[in-house]
């Protein structure tokens, strides 16, 4: 459906460097990154906003390249929402509608019926100052969808919402993405929207892509220790490489499955797949590490236990009843744990 | 603070007051029945109407550029925008009548399709556009910048080209602040005199008239001209600026 290649911009202090992506038809793809990374670019770009030095845009097998944005049928959606002030809530949602040729009163009975869906049924008169965020953004959702469009673009949509509409919203996206069959390119920075709301995902770092793939393999497989970190693969530890082994934070692990070629480079784990346990409670052909808690953290309802295993520091998300219990405090030395099927290896150059 | 700012108003309102009451009932009766103070104070607002007009509907593309884009040299063209501000009021009156002089080409062109420049109102209202298109541009450009780039951004994805983004969003958004433009550029245009006196003594406009009234006649004679152009003034732009405000909407 989408398909950027070599996009290319050069922009004082900022270069998207040679960008290629395809979105497939009716997919729900995320595009992420840090604040400054270029994503919020690469959704203007794919919207017409912004003028290219170089590459090339296709929507629905169309080359759009030169287009103006009112010929491209995509609708933004910012996270800032963007509604127009001076009009109603329904006349925000209708703004598009005749510039796709839809009838005024097929317009608006659709447009009160997505309002209708989008739980905003009595605010059609309201101006979009007197809505709440999660409103004002459900609006922004509405009036996107109203012009019928091939593409939607998100940008950012869930992060300037308090915790408590996020959830409701990101039901909301799911099933507007399910009930009009449209394909959704959202950015975002945070990898909790991508995870939750994606089937595909992209990261990108200072205009330059990382890595295209499933949302499962970005999280489970990153291709460089950024995206690792980025996506809250946080044990980032080096690791050298011999024969069928690997070595790291003081301990060598032979017999490991799907072992790289290179010598040095990087093992990876997830926080939440390192165990904190006693070295019975593992399975034999498990990784297991010794080492001594540096620091507990509390992060939100649960706990993360930094550990450090011959000078390299693992976190873990521990049980909190461990920590309330005071079975765990800083100084313990305790085992860790994680099945090897978990460990990520990064090459050096990555 | 209180009695500096006390002080600064009295400054402005005692003279102003002190000419307001100078002439009498008698003599204020007479002006107003008085056709070539009447017809001077009218072309006077005309003028100064029609320039403001000019200045929206010229002035608006180039506030607009000024407030959305960022190119080379911008500074330099901000700066040209505000040069008729700095420049002595005789030295525009001079610098328009070499340009339409018919001695050059640019004036032969213009008398060629039968414009007239000195002493008729297009004299008159090219200068109150010189003079007064700074005070617009620079209004309706912090009216454009006021309005985030994004709402426009949104428009046009939503399928608007940019003329109907214009209208449908900017314009709606930042007219106040156009309106205000207007309403500075007509009050500078209704209070030029130094570059008028070169380019139109006649047809007169009120701020010719009370100055040939005081040179000819002394002070006795000009004020009156002065208290009604001021009254009328103060009427308009008082109706201008209620339209300006904001209403407090749901």
């Amino acid at each position: 459906m989408i398909r950027l290649t070599d996009l290319y911009m050069d922009l004082p202090g900022f270069t998207l460097d040679h960008v290629s992506l395809h979105v497939r038809p009716g997919e729900f793809f995320a595009l992420m990154g840090a604040t400054g990374s270029g994503k919020t670019l690469v959704l203007e770009t794919v919207a017409g906003l912004t003028r290219l030095d170089g590459g090339r845009v296709d929507i629905g097998g169309r080359d759009v390249t030169g287009l103006p944005p009112e010929q491209r049928n995509v609708s933004l959606v910012y996270q800032d929402h963007a509604l127009f002030p001076h009009l109603t809530v329904l006349q925000n949602v209708m703004y598009g509608q005749r510039y796709h040729g839809i009838p005024a009163d097929e317009g608006k009975r659709e447009a009160l019926a997505l309002l209708d869906l989008l739980g905003l049924g009595s605010q059609e008169k309201r101006r979009p100052a007197r809505l709440s965020g999660g409103e004002k953004q459900r609006v922004a959702l509405a009036r996107a969808l109203a012009c019928r469009p091939d593409v939607i673009l998100l940008d950012e949509p869930l992060s300037s919402l308090d915790p408590q509409f996020r959830g409701e919203l990101r039901r909301t996206l799911k099933e507007a993405h399910a009930n009009t069959g449209a394909t959704f390119l959202m950015v975002t920075h945070d990898f909790v929207d991508a995870l939750t709301l994606a089937e595909r995902a992209a990261v990108i770092k200072g205009g330059v892509l990382q890595q295209e793939d499933s949302v499962t393999n970005i999280f489970r497989r990153p291709a460089t220790p950024f995206v690792a970190a980025f996506t809250g693969m946080t044990n980032i530890l080096p690791a050298t490489y011999e024969g069928a082994g690997c070595a790291f934070a003081g301990c060598r692990f032979d017999g490991l499955p799907d072992l790289p070629h290179w010598a040095r480079g990087y093992a990876a784990v997830r926080p939440e797949d390192v165990i904190v346990g006693a070295e019975s409670d593992f399975p034999a052909d498990w990784c297991v590490l010794r080492g001594r808690v540096e620091r507990l953290e509390r992060e939100g309802f649960t706990w993360t236990a930094s550990v450090l295993c011959a000078g390299e520091p693992i976190t873990a998300t521990v049980d909190h009843h461990l920590v309330l219990g005071g079975r765990l405090a800083p100084g313990t030395e305790v085992t860790l744990g994680f099945a090897r099927a978990h460990l990520h290896h990064m090459p050096e150059t990555a | 603070m209180a009695l500096s700012a006390l002080l600064v108003l009295v400054f402005i309102a005692l003279p102003l007051a002190t000419m307001l009451t100078a002439p009498t009932w008698e003599v204020l009766r007479k002006t107003l029945a008085d056709k070539e103070v009447l017809d001077s104070v009218w072309l006077s607002m005309t003028t100064a109407a029609t320039a403001a007009g000019i200045a929206f509907l010229f002035g608006t593309p180039l506030a607009y550029i000024l407030a959305r884009n960022a190119f080379p040299g911008k500074k330099l063209v901000e700066s040209l925008v505000d040069l008729p501000i700095m420049i002595p009021h005789p030295v525009v009156g001079i610098a328009l009548l070499s340009l339409t002089s018919p001695r050059i080409w640019f004036g032969q062109a213009l008398q060629s399709m039968g414009i007239e420049f000195m002493g008729t109102r297009t004299g008159i209202v090219t200068v109150l556009v010189f003079v007064g298109m700074p005070f617009y541009i620079n209004a309706a450009k912090s009216g454009i910048e006021s309005i985030p780039t994004r709402l426009e951004k949104v428009s046009r994805s939503l399928g608007a080209g940019a003329g109907a983004t214009f209208f449908r969003i900017t314009l709606p958004l930042c007219w106040r602040y156009m309106l205000v433009g207007m309403i500075m550029c007509m009050a500078r245009a209704i209070s030029e005199f130094g570059a008028i006196i070169i380019v139109a003594y006649h047809p007169m406009i009120a701020p010719v008239l009370m100055y040939e009234r005081f040179t000819a006649y002394g002070l006795k004679f000009s004020q009156p001209v002065a208290v009604i152009l001021i009254l009328v003034s103060m009427l308009f732009f008082l109706l201008l600026r209620t339209l300006s405000l904001p209403k407090e909407k749901e």
